[in-house]
């Protein structure tokens, strides 16, 4: 042992190789793989008349408000699921816990494709939003539906109950109690969640494209847009759209680091 | 106390309406009529090359980013480096961002008029390769850096102090510490380069029997009325994004309790 230490290189030298390896191949890697292909979209984004071209502005604005309301209704779904989880008891309760992550887990085509053989024109309980913007809401939904529960379930857990008590003990009633000592805790968590899930709706595809039936106007979001541009020949119309939709989710993004700063600094 | 019921059963109520009722129809559609017909729909060579598309591109996006996602979370939190704010930004990126955007871009990149363009990767697999690596990038280093940060660096300086080498020390003091984190991230990986389809879509040209990966084959049988066929493929994904659940479960404990 003593000496293969000694026949390596001294421990400091090859300490100071590793961690410029380490980032020089994660750069290098992010750039060839991420930045490289953004950077090519930007540079062939042409045609600001593609973006404000009726069909551009409808797709875009109704992805925006679809998205909007489906974060707040993960807002108050969400919240009440991660409370069933945390402070129920109940027989099942370890599956229920498991299939709140199914989302993660299916592929987003196959959550369209159930969505429509249960909501679609076959409906076994004649219930048909397809092609509809119900449909959209539906399967977008879908697809948020762990990102409050998830951010928000560790932040119920670890929160102390003698507050509570505390609050109950002073007359304060089970919603006074919500509203001022859980709601103020889990508001950060619940916030980067509802943030999470609207930049996972802006963007999403494959769960939308079979259900909402692509119809320009009606039920085509920012990402159908995109790929009718690509299909008709128009690479420089789809890239400075999905432009758009790369600042909306950067901007989101960076919003979330924001909220989580807060956080911290409230926590302290 | 009719609150607390009350609760349960919007919560419950809604997982049942939202997740698992579409999911359960769908599989009592697809062996309706026995067992047969779905073998049969998911046995013919275009389904079979299909799975074997989906296979390869999970099998080289997951090792690929597990190992990036080791290097990039150990760079992130170990080192202070210039733009370290912008590669954490930057990795966060795809998980967010709509996969037919991603698609675009390598298509931009790689196509016909692209800067790398006429190589071959553009309609076919290495395209998809790279679309598929592209989406499943960040899951490892997000579950690593919480894990690296957590454990902190005295036991790292420790075994430096007593002349190990860098390999040594991650072999012997971080590994240890991380893997769980590394096994759940590589669960979610794969779990996401299964499911991708809509960058997929955008770069493979979707050739039956060539270029079409499995989520692919499920929106082709869709659009070509054959039911059966659509729903046997979805089947059979859903069946791995059910392993995959249990896996994540299993896992999920041990990286709590680290």
């Amino acid at each position: 042992m003593a000496a293969k230490a000694a026949a390596l290189p001294s421990p400091k030298a090859r300490r100071s190789l590793a961690p410029g390896l380490a980032i020089g191949i994660s750069t290098l890697y992010l750039s060839v793989i991420v930045l490289l292909p953004l950077a090519a979209l930007a540079w062939r984004a042409h045609g600001w008349d593609a973006i404000t071209s009726e069909q551009a502005v409808s797709s875009l604005k109704l992805t925006v408000i679809a998205s909007a309301i489906v974060a707040l209704v993960n807002a108050l779904a969400g919240t009440a699921i991660a409370w069933t989880l945390v402070r129920d008891r109940f027989l099942g309760q370890g599956v229920v816990n498991a299939i709140v992550d199914m989302p993660f887990a299916l592929p987003t085509i196959v959550a369209g494709l159930t969505l429509l053989a249960l909501y679609g024109p076959r409906s076994p309980v004649d219930v048909n939003v397809a092609f509809t913007r119900w449909a959209i809401l539906l399967a977008l939904l879908f697809v948020t539906l762990p990102f409050v529960v998830r951010t928000v379930q560790p932040v119920l857990l670890e929160l102390d109950r003698e507050m509570e008590d505390a609050a109950a003990s002073l007359g304060a009633n089970r919603l006074a109690t919500f509203r001022r000592i859980v709601l103020p805790n889990i508001l950060p968590a619940i916030l980067s969640g509802v943030a999470l899930a609207f930049a996972r709706a802006v963007g999403e595809f494959g769960a939308v494209v079979l259900i909402s039936g692509n119809l320009p106007f009606k039920t085509e979001v920012a990402s159908v847009y995109v790929f009718g541009r690509i299909e008709s020949g128009d690479p420089g119309g789809a890239a400075a759209a999905s432009v758009v939709i790369l600042a909306i989710t950067f901007g989101v993004l960076l919003g979330i680091g924001g909220v989580r700063r807060w956080a911290t600094r409230h926590d302290r | 106390m009719i609150g607390k019921y009350g609760l349960r059963f919007v919560s419950l109520g809604y997982l049942a309406v939202l997740l698992v009722a579409p999911v359960s129809y769908v599989f009592w559609k697809t062996f309706e009529h026995g067992f047969g017909p779905a073998w049969d729909a998911v046995t013919t060579p275009n389904a079979v090359h299909a799975l074997k598309v989906t296979l390869i591109l999970t099998a080289v996006a997951v090792p690929a980013n597990t190992i990036f996602g080791i290097l990039c979370a150990l760079a992130i939190v170990r080192h202070r480096f210039p733009g370290a704010g912008i590669v954490n930004a930057v990795v966060d990126l795809p998980l967010a961002l709509s996969p037919v955007v991603v698609g675009l871009a390598l298509l931009l990149l790689y196509g016909r008029e692209g800067w790398l363009g006429g190589h071959g990767v553009v309609f076919a697999l290495p395209g998809m390769v790279l679309a598929t690596i592209f989406v499943s990038l960040p899951f490892v280093v997000r579950e690593v850096v919480p894990v690296l940060r957590e454990i902190g660096t005295e036991q790292e300086q420790a075994a430096a102090t007593l002349g190990a080498s860098a390999l040594q020390t991650f072999r012997r003091v971080t590994w240890p510490a991380i893997r769980w984190a590394v096994a759940y991230g590589v669960v979610l990986t794969t779990a996401r380069a299964l499911g991708e389809f809509g960058a997929v879509s955008v770069v493979s040209g979707r050739l039956a029997g060539e270029t079409e990966s499995l989520t692919l084959h499920v929106q082709d049988r869709y659009q070509s009325f054959d039911e059966v066929g659509a729903y046997a493929a979805a089947v059979v994904l859903a069946l791995i994004a059910v392993a995959t659940l249990i896996l994540m479960t299993r896992l999920k404990p041990k990286e709590e309790t680290q």
